[in-house]
């Protein structure tokens, strides 16, 4: 069933999704949204490498999705952290109030 | 071995002095004096042995080989004279500092010492990646002595004597670099070391390229007009013994650095720059001079007489014979000691009037006749008396120079008339005039009068029997100009008959004549591609 | 014997070293000892050389003693080494005899200063100095005796240091003569980039058959040693700075701006002497700028109101005269009256000395007068320097030396009836303000206390040069009086004669004395009138010519010419350009970096956001980049 679905489908999917997530994190102000699109992105490029590892019939895609997944975890717990400290200290989650380290 | 002692000892001697200064800034004193003296003492023997034929002494230890980068140093009698200088003012610039310097005693012997160690390094490296090495380690220290212990204005001159040596640094690293690969282009042997880089086979091009790298870096050590302006402001914001050292011993780390690398390196591309180079040093002693004239400030002034002094250098050099060349490395021992008392001279009056301005200075004749007459003899050393030693480096320039380019040569010559000017205005503000009510001063003390002392018998000697200064320098130049006169001749020629020695980047058509023509022909073409970077 | 001759500078020389390094630990008598016996001690030993020398020449009439190799290097070994021949003799017995009696003088006239040792050090310095210069055998070491001298000079103008007027005298002297020593060290570079040596009696043989007569080197050679010897000597255009060097000590004045030191560049001419004889328009230049100094230096000496001012243009004037000889190729009678002159006008000076030693300071000519009976001594020893100096007929030995450089002047193939006349022009002025010089400070009104008597050595010392001043010209009398030649065939064992005497000339000879005679007479005359009787006829003339005075009073405004086309464009350029336009230029680079700073720094704004909207930018021109490459 699935080698029905051409490859470009999937890939087309994959970079929709990718530039959603981009649009996301550039648009938003509010960090947990930011951190949302960021997934979204590692999202999309897990999902190329599982349409890439299928169309070649390779296990080299599965298993880089199962990195992305475990670093996407490691990323949100850090970023989480990061965005607790960062809402203690402004009281919002808007990210352009953190613009101090300008030149 | 004893050539390995020569660095290690001050290196050493600043270690002990920096973690004994902790305790008593008198040990600190003390150690830095004995280490140094220890080198003098190694190094003096040599001196009898200065006619022996290659080099009086070399030390060898692998260091990374993969890069044919090895620990080689060597000393010939050009590498001694200058040692030797260069420990003994070291040792009369700890010996002025005795007072005058009393915060972080051991850290400042430290960086003095770690200074002169930088200095003797380049001396005696003959590995152009280890001489890199020490030529930056010189820089360093000095940045400290000038920021940490220097005048009100230390700060700019601390960084701008870093930047200006810097960048000229990073220019020398990429000649250095560019021509190792270029050895190992043509020979395939990739190393670093003089002796075999000294035959190099280089595109016309390249040379000139390379040597304009080499060139500038020494430039502005030495310090040649245009790139003079970071050494006023070094001069005279450096503490006393700072002052010495950079006058008497940095600057010439540039003029050794051209005679022992530039010409001999690439004798054609120095042959068609020499012009320029020599009228870049008739420059300096003009302009220097006429600077000198116009100061307010008595370090200041000294420092631009400094550029007048050493432009003879850059003039002798390029002349490339050997006249001009004796009188080049007299000049620079002989201007070491006149331009070094000079500047105790100057610290020994900033000690007692806590000022540099020349206004505030006159009629100390009264009240310091010793000091008086040592600025005086120091003030004719400086003007080039002859019987002095300042005349017979400035005078065998110029005889070699005007052999070389005879315009050159007699503007140069007008440099004496302007040395007058300025060195008899010193002796009239500071010395002559009536006395400055404000200003009470107490003659020399024996420790300042004693360090003068020496530099006063020196230049005397130097002056009416300069024959171990040339005999000791005979054979080095000898074995330089065995080397690269033929070539550097037959450039000249070429170029005072109209004919372009050199055409700047036209790889397809290389039909110039420094090309050698055993050279194989993809070794040339590899060669220039790596010199257009 | 010979080989003491290393004693003569060196005796000096170890005073010296003595003085300066006993300092005011030696007393004031001791002092005196050291400084005059070891100049003394070098006159005894200069005298036996020139009778052994007279008595019985060394091969060749030179004596060579290298004292040790000084630079020895393949393409020129210099030694350092003496040579003694009758022309440095000729020399050396002036600055040794003369500089002893100045010794001897200053001992007395400097006993009031409290400077008594360094004086002395200075003194003697000069003396080795002088003496390295005349006995020097090679170019560089001619050299250092001669900038030595130039230094000696330098601190004797200015010993009086307190006033800064000294020392702007004083280094005006240094640097004018710098410019002229400039010159000769490039004429030394050229000699030797075209003969490889700089010994000197190896130039001088090997030029000629290296040169062609005439040649462009051999003028250029000769005109840039001539460069110097203007500049040491004060000749025309370098001689502004010998009347403000009167600022010295009167001593000073007397040995080292009138009888030794200034003429130094008379003596490098006659040594180099083959050069020139090479070249003929360049002893024609010398011939010409003897004779424009010797007439405008007069000139300029009639109007001066200071007594010291009057005899240093008066020395400039009288060095005229021995250029003008040399340019002529008289070399004897540049000499001979070297020599004189040295005699005469040491007296003149050092009785100036008196005088105004005796008049409190006082130095101003109008304040004078009077002193024939109150200063006898003075007054006769003066009276017999001035009519050297005027060379008046028969009895003084100016008259026989300036005579015979006359004569050389008129037969010589380069001189010539119109040098000669310049000459008995200069020769009437000279007259003129002699006469002058001796009418205002001893006749007349006294208008100044006297305050003080010469002393015992000071009388001493204005007698002998008397003597000498008056008996010295017997040496060498014209060929029609009586043929005495000692000197110039004294001179001749080193320098070979230019000027050969052509016979059956006697008419001729007769003819020009006379006519010289009566000028000297008649200038003499004339000034003893208008400064005597006639006082109110040169008012009037004065007041007419006020312009003309003060042109003169200020020599010429040479100065003026200095100071306004080198002096003040150099100190003006200096001020401009204090601050180093260089620097400014570096200051051009680190503006241009802060301004790319301040560019790029409007990048770094610290938005979260913008950053990754420039790492998507990035990454999409570089997927772009890749996709169409």
């Amino acid at each position: 069933m699935i080698a029905e679905i051409p490859m470009e489908h999937g890939l087309l999917i994959a970079a929709v999704l990718f530039c959603l997530g981009l649009l996301g994190l550039l648009v938003r102000r509010n960090l947990i949204i930011m951190l949302i699109s960021v997934e979204i992105m590692l999202n999309a490029a897990g999902l190329a490498f599982i349409v890439a590892g299928a169309h070649w019939g390779q296990p080299d895609g599965q298993v880089m999705f199962i990195f992305i997944l475990t670093m996407a975890a490691a990323e949100v717990a850090v970023g989480l952290a990061v965005i607790l400290q960062f809402y203690w200290k402004h009281h919002s989650l808007d990210a352009d109030l953190a613009s101090t380290m300008k030149g | 071995m004893i050539l390995f002692w020569l660095i290690a000892l001050p290196a050493l001697g600043g270690v002990f002095a920096l973690l004994a200064g902790r305790r008593s800034p008198e040990a600190a004193r003390w150690i830095s004096i004995a280490a140094l003296a220890a080198g003098f003492a190694l190094a003096i023997p040599y001196l009898g042995r200065a006619t022996e034929t290659g080099w009086l002494a070399e030390f060898s230890l692998p260091w990374i080989p993969r890069l044919g980068i090895s620990f080689h140093l060597a000393m010939d009698g050009l590498s001694l004279l200058l040692v030797l200088l260069t420990y003994l003012l070291g040792i009369l610039s700890v010996v002025v500092s005795w007072r005058s310097i009393d915060r972080r005693v051991g850290f400042f012997h430290f960086n003095m010492l770690w200074i002169l160690t930088g200095t003797i390094g380049v001396f005696i490296a003959t590995d152009l990646f280890l001489f890199f090495f020490f030529w930056e380690l010189m820089v360093l220290p000095m940045f400290l002595v000038i920021g940490i212990w220097g005048h009100e204005n230390r700060n700019y001159a601390a960084i701008k004597f870093f930047i200006f040596t810097q960048a000229s640094g990073l220019l020398l690293l990429v000649a250095i670099v560019g021509l190792a690969f270029a050895h190992f282009h043509t020979t395939g042997v990739l190393t670093f070391h003089y002796d075999e880089l000294l035959g190099a086979e280089l595109t016309a091009v390249a040379q000139m390229w390379l040597m304009l790298g080499f060139f500038v870096a020494f430039a502005v050590k030495v310090p040649a007009f245009p790139f003079h302006t970071w050494l006023a402001d070094a001069h005279s914001e450096a503490p006393t013994g700072g002052s010495v050292i950079l006058a008497g011993v940095l600057l010439k780390t540039g003029g050794y650095g051209l005679i022992r690398f530039v010409v001999p390196l690439f004798p054609e591309a120095s042959a068609a720059f020499a012009p320029y180079a020599m009228a870049m040093g008739v420059a300096g002693i003009l302009y220097g001079a006429k600077l000198a004239f116009a100061q307010s400030d008595l370090k200041r002034l000294i420092a631009y007489t400094s550029i007048s002094h050493m432009g003879f250098i850059l003039l002798g050099v390029f002349s490339w014979n050997e006249l001009a060349l004796q009188g080049s490395v007299v000049q620079m021992i002989c201007h070491g000691f006149s331009t070094g008392a000079l500047f105790i001279l100057a610290g020994c009056l900033y000690d007692r009037i806590h000022t540099r301005d020349l206004s505030r200075m006159g009629g100390f004749r009264d009240q310091a006749p010793r000091m008086a007459a040592l600025g005086l003899f120091f003030a004719m050393a400086s003007l080039g008396l002859p019987g002095l030693g300042n005349f017979i480096g400035e005078f065998l320039v110029l005889v070699g120079a005007f052999q070389a380019s005879v315009p050159l040569t007699v503007l140069a010559t007008l440099g004496v008339v302007a040395a007058a000017v300025y060195s008899l205005w010193i002796v009239q503000r500071v010395f002559h005039g009536t006395p400055h009510s404000s200003s009470r001063i107490t003659d020399l003390n024996l420790r300042e009068f004693g360090a003068l002392a020496v530099l006063l018998i020196g230049l005397l000697w130097f002056g009416l029997y300069p024959k171990p200064l040339l005999d000791t320098a005979d054979k080095p130049l000898r074995e330089l100009r065995n080397h690269a006169s033929e070539r550097f001749e037959r450039a000249t020629e070429l170029r005072r008959h109209g004919e372009a020695v050199f055409r700047i980047p036209d790889p397809g058509a290389q039909t110039h004549p420094v090309r050698r023509t055993d050279a194989p022909e993809t070794h040339r073409h590899s060669a220039a591609t790596i010199a257009l970077p | 014997m010979y080989d003491l001759v290393w004693l003569l500078p060196a005796l000096p020389f170890a005073g010296f070293l003595v003085l300066t390094l006993g300092g005011p630990r030696i007393s004031r008598g001791a002092c005196a000892w050291i400084a005059c016996s070891t100049v003394g001690i070098s006159t005894a030993i200069m005298l036996a050389f020139a009778v052994g020398f007279l008595i019985h020449p060394p091969a060749e009439h030179a004596h060579t003693l290298t004292l040790w190799r000084w630079i020895p290097l393949e393409a020129v070994g210099i030694p350092f080494s003496l040579r003694l021949d009758t022309l440095s003799q000729a020399m050396a017995s002036v600055i040794t005899g003369v500089g002893f009696l100045i010794h001897l003088y200053s001992t007395e006239y400097m006993k009031m200063d409290p400077d008594y040792n360094r004086f002395f050090a200075y003194l003697n310095l000069f003396v080795g100095f002088m003496l390295l210069l005349v006995l020097a055998d090679n170019f560089v070491l001619l050299l250092v005796g001669w900038e030595g001298v130039g230094l000696c000079s330098y601190l004797l103008i200015g010993f009086w240091y307190r006033d800064p007027a000294n020392g702007r005298a004083a280094r005006k002297a240094f640097v004018v003569t710098r410019i002229g020593d400039a010159a000769l060290l490039i004429g030394i570079f050229l000699i030797f980039a075209e003969l490889g040596t700089l010994h000197i009696p190896e130039v001088l043989a090997l030029a000629p058959e290296r040169w062609e007569l005439g040649s462009g080197v051999a003028l250029a050679a000769a005109l840039l040693i001539l460069g110097g010897a203007v500049g040491k000597s004060a000749q025309l255009p370098l001689q502004t700075w010998l009347p403000d060097a009167m600022a010295g000590p009167t001593p000073v004045s007397a040995l080292i701006h009138a009888a030794t030191m200034v003429t130094a560049g008379v003596y490098l001419i006659a040594r180099t002497h083959g050069l020139f004889e090479l070249a003929p328009p360049a002893m024609q230049t010398v011939a010409v700028i003897g004779s424009v100094t010797l007439f405008t230096a007069a000139c300029a000496a009639l109007v001066q109101r200071d007594i010291k001012r009057v005899l240093a243009y008066s020395t400039i004037s009288q060095i005229g005269y021995m250029f003008l000889a040399l340019g002529v190729g008289a070399w004897a009678g540049a000499l001979f009256h070297f020599m004189t002159h040295a005699w005469f006008k040491a007296l003149l000076f050092l009785a100036a000395g008196a005088v105004i030693n005796a008049l409190h300071h006082e130095q101003d000519l109008f304040r004078m007068g009077g002193l024939r009976k109150k200063l006898p001594l003075v007054f006769w020893t003066f009276l017999i320097g001035a009519a050297c100096l005027a060379a008046l007929p028969l009895v003084t030995s100016g008259f026989y030396s300036k005579e015979k450089l006359l004569w050389d002047v008129w037969i010589s193939p380069y001189g010539g009836p119109w040098f000669w006349a310049v000459a008995m022009a200069g020769a009437f002025v000279t007259a003129l303000y002699s006469a002058r010089l001796v009418a205002l400070v001893f006749f007349g009104p006294a208008r100044t206390q006297v305050s003080a008597r010469p002393g015992g050595r000071v009388g001493f010392v204005l007698v002998i040069l008397a003597i000498w001043s008056l008996i010295g010209g017997g040496i060498e009398l014209p060929h029609t009086f009586a043929h005495v030649t000692v000197f110039s065939d004294f001179v001749a064992m080193t320098i070979p004669t230019l000027v050969e005497l052509p016979p059956g000339l006697d008419a001729q000879l007769w003819t020009l004395l006379a006519v010289a005679s009566v000028i000297v007479v008649a200038g003499a005359t004339l000034g003893a009138w208008l400064y005597g009787a006639g006082a109110p006829a040169r008012e009037a003339l004065a007041a007419r010519t006020g312009a003309v005075h003060r042109f003169l009073m200020n020599g010429w405004e040479f100065d003026r010419l200095y100071d306004t086309i080198l002096v003040r464009p150099y100190v003006r350029l200096a001020e401009w350009n204090r601050a180093d336009g260089v620097d400014k230029a570096v200051f051009l680079i680190t503006g241009l970096t802060r301004a790319a700073h301040v560019a790029i720094q409007r990048t770094q704004h610290g938005q979260l956001r913008r950053y990754a909207a420039g790492v998507a930018t990035g990454a999409v021109i570089i997927l772009l980049i890749m996709l169409f490459q």
